[in-house]
Formats: structure tokens, C-alpha cells, sequence
């Protein structure tokens, strides 16, 4: 009976062979990252940065030029125009109006009213304004959301395994996060409270995929107690390289229709999710992995062991 | 873990057909369900308004308007008191929570705080009293400080955002939509979700107004182009703007009758000139008042003040009596008929203002609807193809498993009265990969141990039980993160949240036991000599 194989079994991949390069680039990427935050830095929707979103269907080929040019008589600041899905489709994005929370309300009533006047028959199918106070509340339970997610992980990681392998999962998650605040930079996505979602989703994943590796690790350090930590850790990358992938596949199928068909919104979050399953999935191998052959052997074994004669060979557990 | 007892058994089948069951009304159509009992009938996961099409507003009472209010009326009250004991006082001023008052003989400042603890309002306490008064009152020398309590400033916010709660209710109501939501959120907010709203544009105009209705007299003598009111006056602006070539009066501020004694208030045109006016009525005490007032003061303009406003200024022609009157000023049929609306409603405690609106029109959740249906659709049949192909009839068995896992996902969300939101069908989607994880899991390490030349039975047994601890821990950690965005996510994005958690916590049972219950039946039924992965 034919099945489908990602990797044929028996795949040998001495992958801590390339554990410098793995780490090198990682941190490489990960540093980037930090500069493109700071330079040009995130591109803050309007749940974080307030200000107005509108999503309008206009009954002809939407006019930009003329759009662009009633809506920026308003006096609004910038306004950036973005035809998505039809050509009918436009939407209007609008900075955060000066003055309190209730300026944004009248803007948007605004750009409604005129809309209405100078495109008859235009159809504004969503409208979002956000001020300022609440903008700002967003952000800080966002963010108080991300490090106390953080947190909860290396407390449970560290409950269930020894500390290095918790060390390893938090450094391997800072690695990952940074890096996807890097991709919402680079591709110039909206970074909105989906944003934060989509960093828990992939931090929630990427901790799964190191569980499943560190949890054949461990079993294989108790199997296999002469085998050195390099070829162990080869060993149980290997063994649980199939699922490792298979999950990423079924991940990426089921997740591919939003970044098809998501809209708007979900359409971003689709396209962070699947970079996000290809970053988790490399970052249990080339970076989780590696870091506890750099925090040791005999910390992790609790003894010197010799040299192994015995090296691949399963000796039982007691 | 392969040994499945008779009751066990049956327990997973009734747990699957009941979840059957919840989820079917989702998917009959109108009329089946109209033939149905209602409490099975309306059994359906409930839609955001990113789905139906609605409006959500999100409103901010103002705090500092209600002790500012406060401290107004601290410091009128304190000047009738301090004159009528015949204390003299060379400075009486309100600052930040608190009133100042300068004696001229410091020998009075205790009868001073005699005569301002009388000021005091108590806050708090049930019905067999115990609150506290609103106030506290020390003296410095000759300088003598109300200040109101942190406990009243925190009671009189939370009765303000009560009240405003039930205002708005009343002004929703008035308006027809249907089945509104508005709850109080956090300290000082008020959330109002409007379903099929899609221009909110008239509610946000009716909760932007606080509609306090004045009844006060004109002070005819003072100009109030010279921009100074003598004392115990102050000057307003009208609404009507320049009709008449006046654009401000000049008014006591002296209430003749408040807009809270009104009891009705209708909109209509006068049958003279057939204006738009507001008619309104009196309640027994405020009809006394007003009867007393227009006798008093016949031939006197007598202004109708709204918010700090002046609607008109008309001249009593004779008294007033029937405890009826008719307001015009510049009306069109909206604008008097929302003006009746407000006045109904009554006045709220402090301005509110619209500081977050988000609105879909119906259109757009109904496409939203669609794509998401669709997504869910393919995304299911892509990994059922993947999970076919990788492990053939154990792979039929997980996506059986995670049919199943649907479809109590949808009963759950049903029962438990979630919303389901567009990001929360991204969760569901999500959840699908996710899921059969632990299918994946199990497969992988059945066939690895059946590789190592196990028994098909032994090595199902060990492949179940060893995987076991991975996917609990797999899971739990998604279920941390999926708890923390609900705790800290706002609106829509904690409809991921549900989903997902509702989702992952069904696959422990759908994606295991389940799952296992059938490779277990195949085993026993057709004895391979091998498995099939």
C-alpha cells in the first residue's frame, strides 16, 4: 500500500553538523529584525495606532485618482487609498485625527458623508475609527498578552523537563518572535490585534513542535546512555522528523484557504501564519535542538559519560 | 489503553450523536426551524456582528464632568450657607476635588464647617443606611477645605455609568433595533453592539447629546454682547444661530423647572405656521412649578435651555398652567423627533462620548459568511487528502475523527452561547491542522514501533500510550496562550480564542479516544498480519 512520505524513514540528517550555520543565520535574521522594528519600524494598524478605516464598494471601477483628491480636500492628514479583492473594492485608511477620542468619530462621519455625495451609489461596507485612549489600552494588553504568554511557557516548559530544555525553548521562541516582527516589517503588514494572535499562534506552535522533540530526546537519553549528545540529538530529530513535517503540512493545507480567501483582515494573518509554521518548524531543528548540545552533555546526562563505544546501539532502559 | 469496555463505548457514541444533534440547527433551513421547539431551535451558534453586519460602539462617561458638577454645586451651596450663618469669606474657589474657601476671621471656621458638613450627600450604604457622607472638611488657619472622598468620586462614577447604562438602553429602544447589546465595560466604558445597524450615524448623535433640559429665566437687563453676566447669571449660545439677530443670552442660572420632571415628549407641527415644535407635559410637581413661574413672570422672555444651550427664548404670554407646553426652534421632522427621543429617555448624568466604532454592513459578514464557509471547506478536504495519503485507512479514521471534532466544536459553540467571529472561523481552520496532530503523532510512532518488528496489536498499544503525554502537552501549551488572548483580546480576536480552545479540547477526546475506538474495532474485526501505516 503506497503512503506518502515527507522523508523517507531512516533518514539520517546529521543536522548538528550545520548547527553553526543554523544558529548564525537565525541570529543573523533575528538581529535584522530588530533593526528593521526600529528602522522603519512597524506599520501599526489602526487597533494599536487609532485612526479610521474604511471599506467602500463603489458601483463602477473605483475612481482613485478623484477619490484620492475629495478625500485629501478634507484636510485629514494622509490618506492611503488600496484597491484589495475587485476593482470595486477600495480601502480608505486615515492617520489618527489630532484632538480626543471623539475627532476620529467625526472624521469617519465625515469621509461617510462624503463618500455618499461625490460617488452616489457607493456602498461603504465597513467602517472602523479607533481613538487614541483606546488604541493605546489595546496596545498594552497586546504586548502584556505576548510577555506573560512567554512566561507561562517557560514556567510549564521548565516544569516539565530540566531547565535547559525550557532555556532553549524561551531562546528559540525570542528567536522566532523577533523574527516574525521582522516578516510584519518587511512585507509592510498591518501589525493589529490579529497580529498578536497570529505571534501567540506561532509561539503556541513552535512550542508544540520543540515538546514533540524534546520529549524523544528524553526518552532517548534514557534508551541510549552511552550514545553522545550530538548523534542523540541527530538521532531524535530524525525519528520524529515525519511528524515534525507532517504537522507542518496539515497545518499549512488548513491554513492556506485564509490567505486565499481571508478578506481584509484574515488574509495578512493567513500569510504570518504560514511563514510563521516554516520559521517553528526549521527553529526546533537548526536552533532548539543545538542549544542544549551547547548547554552540555553532563549537564543533561548528570555524569561524564565515555566515550560510546555502544553509539547507536539501544540498551534498555532499566 | 486498546481495552474499551461495552459502556465506554456507548458513551462515545452517545457524546457523538448528542454533539450531532446540538450542531443540526445550524444548518436547517428557516422553516424546518420555525417546526421546531424553540429552545432546540434557536440552539445556533450566535454570529458577531463582523458576520451579521451591525455597528459596535464603544462610549466613555466623563468622569471629570461628574465631580466638576460636583464641585459646582459645593461651591453654590457653600456660598448660600456661609451667607445665610453670616460668615464673611474673601476667596471661595474649586480646584481638583476639592473646595476652597478663605474666611475673613478665622474664629468662624468652626461654625464654617458646621454650616458646610450640612452639604455633605451620603453615598454608599443599603437600605438600613451606613454610607458615608460625599465629603470631608478641614480647617488650615483661616482657610477651610471640602474636599469630596476618593469613595464618593468612585461611587458617584459607578452610579453615573448605571444610570447611563439605563439611558441608553431607553434611547436604543426608541430607535427600533433589535436586540441591542450594551454592557458596561471596565471602569467607566459602556459597550453597545447594534446588530444590523449599518450606519450608526443618528444612535452615535443621540448618545453624543446629554439632553439636559432647563427651564430658566432670561435676564433681561444684562447685554450679553458685552460678554460679562452679572453674578447668578451666565451667557448662553443659541442653537438657533443667528434667527432673530441674536446669537446668546444671557440666563439665570437660577432652574426655574428641570427637563427630569418631563413625562412624555412628542414630536409634531404647530398648527399655525406648521412648524416642527416638541410638545412635552409635566409631571404633577414640575407642572406646579412651571404654573408658578409663567404666573410670576408674564411678559418675560423665559428660555428653554438644552445642554448649555438655548433652544428658544419665548415671551410668557399668559400663565401656564395645564402643566403642558410646546417647544419650536428651528425644527425639521429628525430633529424634533429626535429631540422627543431624548427627552423621553431623559437626561444623562454625564456626557458620553463615542471613542471606538467599529460597523460592517450586512453585505459584507455575508460575504465574510461565504469565504469562510468556503476556507473551512477546502482547508478540511486538503488535510483529509494529506492525512489519506500519509496513512491511508487510519488517516480515513483521523479525518472521520476530525469530522467529528467539527461538529461538536459547532454544538459546543452553540450550547455555550459563543459568538463565533470572522477571526474565530480562522481558529477553526486552525484548529483542523492542529487537531490531527495527535492522529499524526499516534501514526508515527504505531509505525515506528511496528517497525521494530511489535505484534499490530502491541504496537498500537504502545504507539497510543507513548504519544499520549506528547499531544497532553502539546495541547495544554496552546490552551495556555488560547486563555491568555481571551483574558487580554478585545472583540473579534477573542472569537479565535473560543474557537480554538473549544476545538483543541474536543480533539483530546475526537482525535484519541475516538479515533482510537475505531483502529481498535478494525484490529479486532480484521486480525491483520500487519498495519496499514
Amino acid at each position: 500500500m503506497f503512503h506518502l512520505r515527507l522523508v523517507p524513514d531512516n533518514t539520517r540528517i546529521a543536522f548538528m553538523k550545520g548547527r553553526f550555520a543554523g544558529i548564525g543565520l537565525s541570529v543573523l535574521l533575528s538581529l535584522a529584525s530588530v533593526v528593521l522594528y526600529f528602522y522603519p519600524g512597524l506599520n501599526y494598524g489602526i487597533d494599536f495606532a487609532g485612526g479610521i478605516v474604511i471599506e467602500a464598494r463603489t458601483p463602477e471601477t473605483s475612481n482613485f485618482g478623484k477619490m484620492r483628491t475629495v478625500l485629501h480636500d478634507l484636510n485629514m492628514g494622509s490618506v492611503a487609498l488600496q484597491e484589495f479583492g475587485s476593482a470595486n473594492d477600495v480601502l480608505i485608511r486615515l492617520e489618527r485625527q489630532p484632538g480626543d477620542d471623539a475627532a476620529q468619530q467625526r472624521a469617519a462621519d465625515r469621509v461617510r458623508a462624503t463618500l455618499a455625495k461625490e460617488f452616489p451609489g457607493t456602498q461603504v461596507r465597513r467602517v472602523e475609527a479607533v481613538g487614541a485612549s483606546v488604541s493605546g489600552e489595546l496596545f498594552r494588553n497586546g504586548m502584556l498578552a505576548l510577555g506573560l504568554a512567554m512566561g507561562a511557557m517557560l514556567v510549564y516548559i521548565w516544569f516539565r523537563f530540566e531547565w535547559q530544555f525550557g532555556l532553549g525553548a524561551v531562546v528559540t521562541l525570542l528567536l522566532d518572535v523577533t523574527k516574525t516582527i521582522g516578516f510584519y516589517v518587511l512585507f509592510d503588514l498591518q501589525f493589529n490585534l490579529t497580529a498578536i494572535a497570529a505571534i501567540l499562534t506561532i509561539m503556541g506552535y513552535s512550542i508544540n513542535d520543540k515538546v514533540v522533540v524534546y520529549d524523544r530526546m528524553r526518552e532517548n537519553l534514557r534508551i541510549y546512555k552511552k550514545m553522545p549528545l550530538r548523534e542523540l540529538i541527530d538521532l531524535s530529530i530524525n525519528e520524529t522528523l515525519n511528524r515534525t513535517l507532517g504537522t507542518s503540512m496539515s497545518t499549512l493545507l488548513s491554513i492556506l484557504p485564509l490567505a486565499f480567501f481571508g478578506g481584509e483582515a484574515l488574509q495578512e494573518f493567513g500569510i504570518v501564519l504560514i511563514f510563521g509554521i516554516f520559521l517553528a518548524t526549521s527553529s526546533s531543528i537548526f536552533i532548539a535542538a543545538p542549544i542544549l548540545l551547547f548547554l552540555g552533555e553532563n549537564r543533561l546526562r548528570r555524569g561524564a559519560p565515555e566515550a560510546a563505544p555502544a553509539a547507536g546501539q539501544p540498551q534498555q532502559a532499566p | 489503553m486498546l481495552y474499551f469496555s461495552r459502556w465506554k463505548i456507548y458513551t462515545i457514541l452517545v457524546v457523538c450523536l448528542l454533539g450531532i444533534v446540538l450542531a443540526l440547527p445550524n444548518v436547517l433551513g428557516r422553516d424546518t426551524l420555525a417546526a421546531l421547539p424553540s429552545w432546540y431551535g434557536q440552539n445556533r451558534v450566535h454570529l458577531g456582528l463582523d458576520l451579521r453586519g451591525g455597528s459596535h460602539l464603544l462610549l466613555e462617561v466623563d468622569m471629570g464632568a461628574v465631580v466638576r458638577e460636583r464641585l459646582e454645586g459645593l461651591v453654590d451651596g457653600a456660598r448660600t450657607q456661609l451667607r445665610t450663618a453670616n460668615i464673611g469669606y474673601t476667596g471661595l474657589s474649586a480646584g481638583d476635588r476639592q473646595v476652597t474657601i478663605q474666611l475673613r476671621d478665622p474664629a468662624q471656621a468652626e461654625e464654617a464647617v458646621k454650616q458646610l458638613k450640612q452639604l455633605a450627600i451620603t453615598v454608599g450604604g443599603g437600605p438600613l443606611g451606613g454610607g458615608l457622607p460625599d465629603i470631608t472638611t478641614s480647617v488650615n488657619g483661616s482657610t477651610v477645605t471640602v474636599a469630596l472622598s476618593d469613595e464618593a468620586v468612585r461611587q458617584r462614577a459607578q452610579q453615573a455609568v448605571e444610570q447611563s447604562i439605563e439611558i441608553v438602553r431607553r434611547r436604543i429602544d426608541e430607535t427600533g433595533v433589535s436586540e441591542p447589546t450594551i454592557a458596561r465595560q471596565g471602569m467607566d466604558r459602556i459597550l453597545v453592539q447594534l446588530p444590523g445597524v449599518d450606519d450608526p450615524d443618528r444612535v452615535k448623535r443621540l448618545l453624543g447629546t446629554t439632553a439636559k433640559m432647563t427651564f430658566r429665566l432670561v435676564d433681561a437687563n444684562a447685554d450679553p454682547s458685552t460678554g460679562r453676566a452679572p453674578p447668578g447669571s451666565e451667557i448662553l449660545q443659541s442653537t438657533e444661530g443667528g434667527r432673530g439677530g441674536q446669537g446668546a443670552y444671557v440666563i439665570r442660572r437660577k432652574v426655574e423647572v428641570d427637563g427630569a420632571n418631563l413625562t412624555n415628549a412628542t414630536a409634531g407641527t404647530n398648527s399655525q405656521n406648521g412648524e416642527w415644535v416638541v410638545n412635552f407635559e409635566f409631571d404633577s410637581q414640575g407642572a406646579r412649578r412651571f404654573a408658578e413661574t409663567t404666573k410670576q413672570n408674564v411678559g418675560r422672555p423665559f428660555a428653554i435651555v438644552l445642554d448649555n444651550k438655548v433652544i428658544s427664548a419665548p415671551v410668557i404670554r399668559e400663565p401656564i398652567t395645564g402643566g403642558r407646553g410646546q417647544i419650536s426652534g428651528n425644527f425639521n421632522a429628525q430633529s424634533a423627533n429626535d429631540l422627543a427621543v431624548l427627552l423621553r429617555a431623559g437626561a444623562l448624568p454625564a456626557p458620553l462620548k463615542v471613542i471606538e466604532e467599529r460597523t460592517v454592513g450586512p453585505d459584507l459578514g455575508a460575504d465574510s459568511i461565504r469565504a469562510g464557509l468556503i476556507s473551512v471547506i477546502a482547508g478540511f478536504t486538503m488535510v483529509c487528502i494529506y492525512m489519506i495519503a500519509a496513512y491511508g485507512l487510519f488517516g480515513v479514521m483521523a479525518c472521520l475523527g476530525l469530522l467529528v471534532n467539527l461538529v461538536l466544536t459547532i454544538a459546543a459553540l452553540s450550547v455555550m452561547q459563543a459568538t463565533l467571529t470572522l477571526p474565530g472561523i480562522a481558529g477553526i481552520l486552525l484548529m483542523l491542522g492542529l487537531a490531527v496532530d495527535a492522529n499524526i503523532l499516534i501514526n508515527e510512532r504505531i509505525r515506528e514501533e511496528a517497525k521494530k518488528g511489535r505484534t499490530p496489536f502491541a504496537a498500537m498499544e504502545a504507539g497510543f500510550s507513548r504519544a499520549y503525554a506528547t499531544i497532553i502537552d502539546a495541547n495544554l501549551t496552546t490552551a495556555i496562550k488560547m486563555a491568555l488572548l481571551f483574558i487580554f483580546g478585545v472583540g473579534t480576536v477573542k472569537g479565535f480564542a473560543v474557537t480554538i480552545t473549544f476545538g483543541i479540547l474536543i480533539s483530546m477526546f475526537t482525535a484519541t479516544v475516538l479515533v482510537r475506538l475505531m483502529m481498535v474495532s478494525w484490529l479486532r474485526r480484521s486480525k491483520p498480519a500487519a498495519l496499514p501505516v
